[in-house]
């Protein structure tokens, strides 16, 4: 297999990105009208890519062995007793991901040429999209932590790109900016973990780490607990988790393409992809696995509390993307790595589904409101409703994704998200703890299901609120847009037979395939099991509790109640603290950014800078000098008698020290 | 006064002639220098410092210099004193004019360096010279007693010491030189 | 009793009696004069360890006397030319130097 040409072959799914964007980029500077060549470029690159990655998905899985293979292509950083290569690790887990990525990466590069066809920035899209790919996948097949790193500050550079992609407007480029600012936080803490890493085991590639870590540190020690938690640090920047979350809702200032590319299906999963890469470090960490699992459920039952009042349709999907991250995360902290690349997987199909069928309604919305002048927002849900006389094709496979998140068999999110909360009770045997976080699970899946429900009805059902004018210019996407869409939808009813329990007759593939990446943790934590019985009960109450949300969201909420966002009256009590995210982004501002900002500029500006560095230092030097310069002025006299004195004084000077 | 005359001779005679001499001679350099340093009139300073260079040329000789107290006498009170007195007559400053020291600071600074001095040069002095290249005593008498006063100065400044015999004879050229131009009315 | 500690005596006493009156006169005349006697001392010393170490001693006079002559003749030669533009031989009011 090492040798297997898909395989040597595999740096071209790099490649083809990069000229992509490379080509796409100076097509945006010199001959930014020729959208054809960009989109052919723009998708043909990623069509290839995924053709690349299918072929060496192909080969390893032909191969047979447990052994990864990696591509070293030259030597990066060979300083004293450190040797970074720029390497590439074809294995189990980097296919997967690899397949995701180029996969539903090529998708939704079909849709945005439909979606932004009538933007004057569209080879500048494409060239950053395409260069946010070839970050992505640097990622997910870096063989050692700085090439990964590389692919780490990549994605977040073009997130900062893509995010600010209008940066015309100062909301948006302060949505770039929040984003790439919080994101910063998170790596220097993957920044710091690198550090020890290094310290503790004298290398940084992943197959020396993993082999040498058991050994070389103490199972539950200090290193191995701080060198997880800064990871994980990372992880929470990347992955918006608690307590750095806060950039994703902002981030849906973008085009909603790159909302479904970056913050749904592949940036925002980097941090899982880093924990199951890891699985070795927070098996030898119990504390930290805690710590993952914890904040992870947390962070889950947030998002989805705040997401049940939002308006803004993307504003929904982004704390749900939130809270299914959440998810992932309660998975991988388990032990449960391949139930949470499960979750990774189908939420990806199910979540970038929702985005782009957001995207059409948004799409028609814009449409509408244009062709009427209007100005009111085409992403309040309350401007929306009844869309599915309009919209049939994306109302239909919106549902589809809708009760997959939900959770309702047999779609794909069910068999993903039950198999995580099955993970979390069985460790419950263990730790006390988890049993929390299962409850935590639970509510947050109830949520779900009543947030989404809420989100369909509000959009496609009820009397429609768009206004009589605007009505007449609603239409279904066209088929570039809605294309993708059907495949989303297919593989969200299929994706669950990836990894299907044997309970009900599945053969629990993904878990097997991973088995060569994830055998060391689980050897180090075996996985607990549950009784048949109990796994069939936690089964039922899992469908239960998601027919219940779906329930109580059609029986409490009033679409016909709902008035044009224009018209709405302001949110009180409640409603309006979930409306304003339990005001996180305000705490933040108060205890944080002030803090800093008055520091900076009170001492650190004023007192360090002014004063210490220019007025001491630098001006002080000056004038020491000139002082020095006047005391020797003050000997030129011109008078010979004190030049003679002088001379003596220096002449007993010189005997002095010549006779001591 | 006979036996005041007789004391101090017996005195002198216990020290020895030589000795007598030198202290002698020594005191009445020491007390000329004080006066040359103190006096108002420029002349005066001059002729109290021509005493002064005689009473060394005396103790040159004592310390087996012969050849060099009559080189002092010749060259240095007869020569170059009587240059700086043409040039004091010359400039007209004979007559004693105000006193020209300075004032109390000056006094002081001056006494305190020339005592500190005095007190280095003495702590150098008592050290004397290392043993090891010392020669034997009267060494010197004998080379001069063997080549002659002057011969015994002669051999070594024509042979070892011959390019800076000739460096200095270039030397007082140039100082001749210097010294017409520098002092011509109009350049 | 040999005369060198004596001799070396009498050389620091009229040595420093040349600084005091280089630092204490005002008259340059005077304070060339009081340079000779410091030459002088200095001969006296080089004449006493000569005994000691060698007739190198009075070869080093021989050439200390000649320069002292040459720098006697050039240094009036300056007084001379100095007091023909100043009109006085005060060191206070010779102050070219300044600046």
């Amino acid at each position: 297999m090492r040798n297997d040409p898909a395989v040597t072959l595999v740096w071209l799914v790099l490649a083809l990105p990069l000229a992509g964007f490379l080509l796409n980029g100076a097509l945006a500077l010199l001959a930014p009208q020729k959208k054809t060549v960009v989109s052919v470029i723009g998708v043909g690159v990623l069509a290839a890519a995924f053709a690349v990655a299918v072929a060496a998905f192909a080969a390893l899985a032909r191969g047979h062995t447990a052994e990864p293979a990696i591509l070293t292509y030259w030597s990066w950083l060979p300083v004293g007793a450190l040797r970074v290569d720029f390497a590439l690790q074809v294995d189990a887990l980097s296919t997967v991901m690899l397949l995701v990525v180029t996969g539903v990466g090529s998708l939704i590069h079909v849709f945005s040429v439909g979606y932004m066809r009538e933007d004057p920035g569209y080879a500048r899209y494409f060239a950053y999209l395409n260069l946010f790919v070839f970050f992505m996948l640097i990622l997910v097949l870096g063989a050692n932590f700085p090439v990964m790193f590389v692919g780490w500050e990549g994605v977040g550079l073009c997130s900062y790109l893509l995010i600010g992609f209008w940066f015309n407007e100062r909301i948006n480029a302060d949505a770039g900016k929040k984003a790439f600012i919080v994101n910063r936080i998170g790596d220097a803490g993957f920044l710091i973990a690198m550090y020890l890493i290094f310290q503790h085991t004298g290398s940084l590639d992943f197959r020396t780490v993993f082999s040498k870590a058991p050994a070389l540190l103490a199972p539950g020690g200090p290193a191995v607990t701080a060198i997880t938690l800064f990871l994980f640090l990372g992880c929470t920047g990347k992955s918006a988790q608690i307590p750095l979350l806060t950039w994703l809702p902002d981030a849906m200032q973008g085009p909603t393409p790159v909302s479904a590319l970056i913050h749904a299906a592949t940036m925002v999963t980097a941090g899982v992809y880093l924990v199951v890469r890891c699985n070795v470090l927070y098996a030898l960490a119990p504390l930290s696995q805690t710590v993952v699992a914890g904040i992870g459920a947390l962070t889950a039952l947030f998002a989805a509390v705040i997401a049940t009042k939002q308006w803004d349709i993307k504003r929904v999907l982004a704390y749900s993307t939130i809270s299914q991250l959440g998810y992932m995360f309660l998975g991988v902290g388990t032990g449960a790595m391949a139930a949470g690349m499960f979750h990774l997987v189908t939420h990806a199909f199910f979540k970038a589904l929702l985005f782009l069928g957001a995207g059409s309604v948004i799409h028609a919305m814009h449409h509408a409101f244009h062709a009427t002048r209007a100005h009111e927002d085409a992403q309040d849900m309350r401007n929306m409703g009844g869309l599915k006389q309009h919209l049939p094709w994306t109302a239909n496979l919106m549902w589809v994704a809708t009760l997959a998140i939900a959770g309702v068999p047999p779609l794909a999110g069910f068999f993903s998200k039950d198999e995580i909360l099955a993970a979390a009770f069985a460790r419950g045997s263990h730790d006390a703890a988890w049993y929390g976080f299962w409850g935590l699970g639970v509510a947050t899946a109830l949520l779900t299901a009543f947030y989404m429900t809420r989100l369909m009805l509000y959009t496609f059902h009820g009397p429609n609120r768009t206004g009589d004018a605007e009505r007449a210019h609603l239409h279904e996407a066209p088929w570039i847009m809605t294309g993708p869409l059907v495949v989303l939808g297919v593989l969200t009813v299929a994706g669950g037979m990836l990894n299907a329990p044997p309970l009900l007759g599945g053969g629990t593939w993904l878990h097997h395939w991973l088995d060569p990446v994830t055998r060391a943790a689980a050897a180090l934590w075996p996985a607990a099991h549950l009784a048949p019985a109990l796994e069939w009960t936690l089964l039922l109450g899992a469908v239960l509790v998601a027919a219940a949300g779906i329930a109580v969201a059609r029986s409490l909420l009033r679409p016909d109640a709902l008035v044009p966002a224009r018209l709405a009256p302001p949110e009180t009590g409640l409603a309006r603290v979930l409306l304003k995210k339990l005001y996180l982004d305000e705490i933040y501002d108060a205890a944080i950014v002030r803090p800093i900002t008055w520091l900076s500029t009170e001492v650190l500006w004023k007192i360090v800078d002014l004063r210490l560095v220019d007025g001491l230092a630098v001006n002080g030097a000056a004038r020491l000098t000139r002082t020095a310069g006047w005391l020797g002025s003050r000997l030129q006299t011109g008078n010979v008698g004190v030049y003679v004195a002088v001379f003596v004084i220096g002449v007993l000077a010189v005997l002095t020290a010549a006779t001591r | 006064m006979g036996e005041v005359l007789d004391t101090v001779l017996a005195f002198f005679g216990w020290l020895g002639a030589r000795e007598t001499l030198f202290w002698a001679f020594s005191g009445i350099a020491v007390a000329c220098a004080g006066m040359c340093i103190t006096r108002r009139s420029p002349v005066a300073s001059a002729l109290y410092l021509v005493v002064t260079m005689f009473s060394l040329a005396v103790l040159f000789a004592l310390l087996d210099a012969q050849f060099i107290a009559v080189l002092q006498i010749l060259v240095y009170a007869g020569a170059i004193m009587v240059l700086f007195l043409f040039v004091i007559m010359l400039l007209n400053l004979g007559r004693p004019g105000p006193s020209d020291l300075k004032g109390p600071w000056g006094l002081g600074l001056g006494a305190a360096l020339s005592g500190l001095l005095l007190l280095q040069l003495g702590a150098l002095g008592a050290a004397g010279p290392p043993e090891a290249i010392q020669l034997p005593e009267g060494a010197v008498a004998a080379l001069q007693a063997q080549q002659g006063v002057v011969g015994a100065v002669a051999r070594p400044l024509f042979s070892e010491y011959l390019i800076p015999f000739e460096i200095t004879s270039v030397l007082l050229l140039a100082a001749m030189v210097g010294a017409v131009v520098l002092a011509k009315r109009r350049l | 009793m040999t005369l060198l500690g004596p001799a070396l005596a009498v050389s620091a006493v009229l040595f420093a009696l040349g600084v005091a009156g280089v630092v204490i006169r005002r008259n340059v005349i005077v304070i060339f004069m009081c340079v000779e006697l410091m030459l002088n001392a200095v001969n006296l010393t080089f004449i006493a360890l000569a005994q000691r170490l060698g007739i190198q001693g009075h070869v080093f006079v021989f050439f200390v006397m000649a320069v002292a002559a040459a720098e006697a003749a050039v240094g009036l030669a300056i007084i001379l030319a100095v007091f023909r533009h100043r009109e006085t031989v005060d060191l206070k009011d010779i102050t070219l130097l300044k600046g």
